[in-house]
């Protein structure tokens, strides 16, 4: 091995090794302090009592009721968030790619829901739900307390992640869209393929890696939804989610030791998310990035 | 971009059709912004009159949202802290996209899909240690224990985007430079820098939205005004008295930090979609 080869990878390695600590003292660090954590009682009220309990943390959280329905609420809002997203994304990534006049005004608009405050989106919806503030009653000839009640506030949330995420799915989309050769969609035309048959035949296929990212992206982030449903119902009504069920324990009512095994469960839950999608997507796909330089 | 798109101009109910589409999408996208300005717009008493637009604007609600001392604090913390997590994470992510894209080493694909990995990474996992970390350290309500965990969640996409933008720079002119007799260093700043300076700032502008935007860390991690940011301020945000509705202050605070994301959209936004899809889907 040249000594051109080794210099190489010698400043390969130092200049990646800031970027690479700083991403593993903040996450694999934490993460295994918070493993460390979950198998003590470990509550900050009571500083006196800590002790090693093995898994009774998670026995708790496992026999809970809390948790069980926090998943389910937060399994229902990811189900219904992506779903929707990924339709109307695909409405709009059409509009855009086919628009003749206004694709900048479009795009622009569009990145408005994508940049704003997630908190500062919640309570704009929250105040348009209001029955006292809000104008969507008025609206709609109704006298309805949206966020009073359990399925009303779950729509209420799912409405507002769908605003401000569908933009998102629709750029990643879009990206994909422009991938499909033009002559290829001509020639089908010419074939005397219909347009669902050019959309189901060639468009979704060749779309397919930017669709599975797309999902892969909203999916995790769907699950971990926390600021929507703070700013919205601090999750009262029942509609707590599991990241509102870990910070309630942790911050609010400082029990580390419990509030990490929720938090842990949080983990793993995300870790079998990802790898459900990378077995969909192949796992070659998501290597390729650094091969092309 | 602009590739695949079709060139005939359509019949005129196409025409009517698309604009009308349009319309509606724009509309759609910036509902909760004109509502909350209208909100913010409407004096007091008018606060819960039910109706979209307001019958008449006054300014108390800004006037009330600096008057009081929780708000321009808030604004400030977002601010440094932001720009200062920003400046560092793409610095960071700079030298590894440099080394990702350009160099020959065991290991850097390893880097790409470490970051992957971290870009997945549920920030709640992390609340506990952290709140319990910062306290024993010191760090817990400061500047500094914010600007951490935001350099480390944004590090994967910095990293992504900027390799991206790396891997489109024709790479001859560093060679021709070192031929030259430029160092690497050298022909890195005079030559390379630049091409690639459009590309580290619209991760700038992605790393800093992160930043801007969170809410977890800062309701978990800050406590008083001396590091709070803009959105733990609102959604904790209580009015001078218990009596009174603070919706109107919450709303004007609301476009007051909106004013600032709509201003870099409008100039930069073919920049921050080119950094949002770069790698996603093309990696």
């Amino acid at each position: 091995m040249s000594r051109q080869v080794l210099d190489e990878r010698r400043l390969g390695w130092l200049l990646c090794a800031p970027a690479v600590l700083a991403m593993l003292l903040v996450t694999a660090y934490p993460i295994a302090y918070a493993v460390w954590l979950s198998l003590h009682r470990y509550d900050l009220r009571f500083p006196d009592q800590q002790a090693f309990v093995g898994l009774a943390n998670y026995a708790s959280v496992l026999t809970s009721e809390v948790w069980w329905r926090s998943l389910f609420n937060t399994l229902l809002i990811t189900a219904g968030s992506v779903a929707v997203e990924l339709l109307l994304g695909f409405g709009l990534a059409l509009v855009m790619h086919r628009a003749l006049v206004g694709r900048i005004a479009l795009r622009t608009a569009s990145l408005v829901p994508y940049a704003i405050i997630t908190v500062v989106a919640a309570l704009g919806w929250r105040f348009a739900f209001d029955p006292t503030t809000g104008f969507v009653n008025a609206l709609l000839g109704l006298d309805q307390a949206w966020l009073s009640e359990r399925w009303s506030a779950f729509v209420v949330i799912i409405a507002t992640e769908i605003w401000k995420t569908t933009p998102f799915v629709a750029l990643l989309l879009l990206a994909g869209l422009t991938l499909v050769p033009p002559d290829l969609i001509r020639a089908a035309r010419v074939d005397g393929a219909s347009a669902w048959q050019r959309l189901v035949h060639i468009t979704l296929p060749l779309m397919k890696p930017a669709i599975l990212v797309a999902l892969l992206f909203r999916t995790l982030d769907a699950f971990r939804i926390f600021d929507t449903v703070y700013v919205q119902t601090r999750g009262a009504q029942d509609t707590e989610t599991v990241s509102i069920v870990a910070y309630q324990a942790l911050i609010a009512r400082l029990n580390l030791g419990l509030g990490s095994a929720v938090s842990v469960m949080i983990f793993i839950g995300t870790i079998l998310i990802a790898l459900l999608y990378v077995r969909l997507l192949g796992a070659g796909a998501l290597g390729r990035g650094g091969r092309q330089g | 971009m602009s590739a695949g798109r079709p060139k005939d101009e359509g019949t005129l109910v196409e025409r009517v059709f698309w604009r009308f589409t349009l319309v509606i999408l724009i509309g759609y996208a910036l509902l909760p912004v004109v509502w909350l300005t209208s909100l913010s717009l409407k004096p007091s008493g008018d606060l819960t009159d039910q109706r979209f637009f307001p019958r008449a604007i006054g300014l108390e609600h800004y006037a009330a949202v600096f008057r009081d001392p929780q708000f321009p604090a808030a604004l400030g913390n977002s601010l440094g802290i932001g720009l200062i997590a920003t400046l560092i994470s793409v610095a960071l992510a700079t030298l590894a996209a440099y080394a990702i894209v350009r160099l020959r080493f065991p290991g850097r694909q390893a880097v790409l899909v470490g970051a992957l990995a971290v870009a997945m990474f549920p920030p709640i996992a992390i609340i506990g240690p952290l709140f319990d970390l910062w306290r024993l350290l010191g760090l817990f309500d400061t500047w500094l224990g914010l600007i951490i965990p935001y350099i480390t969640l944004t590090l994967p996409l910095a990293i992504w985007t900027i390799s991206a933008f790396f891997r489109e720079i024709p790479w001859e002119l560093e060679q021709a430079a070192r031929v030259d007799g430029a160092t690497r260093l050298g022909a890195f700043r005079h030559v390379i820098l630049p091409l690639v300076a459009p590309g580290v700032f619209a991760s700038a502008i992605l790393v800093f939205i992160f930043a801007w935007n969170d809410f977890l860390f800062a309701a978990a991690l800050t406590s008083t005004t001396s590091s709070r940011t803009v959105p733990a301020a609102i959604a904790f945000f209580t009015g001078a008295s218990r009596f009174e509705q603070p919706t109107g202050s919450i709303a004007a605070a609301s476009v007051i930090v909106t004013i600032p994301v709509v201003v870099l959209i409008l100039l930069f936004q073919r920049r921050i979609v080119a950094g949002l899809t770069a790698g996603a889907v093309k990696g």
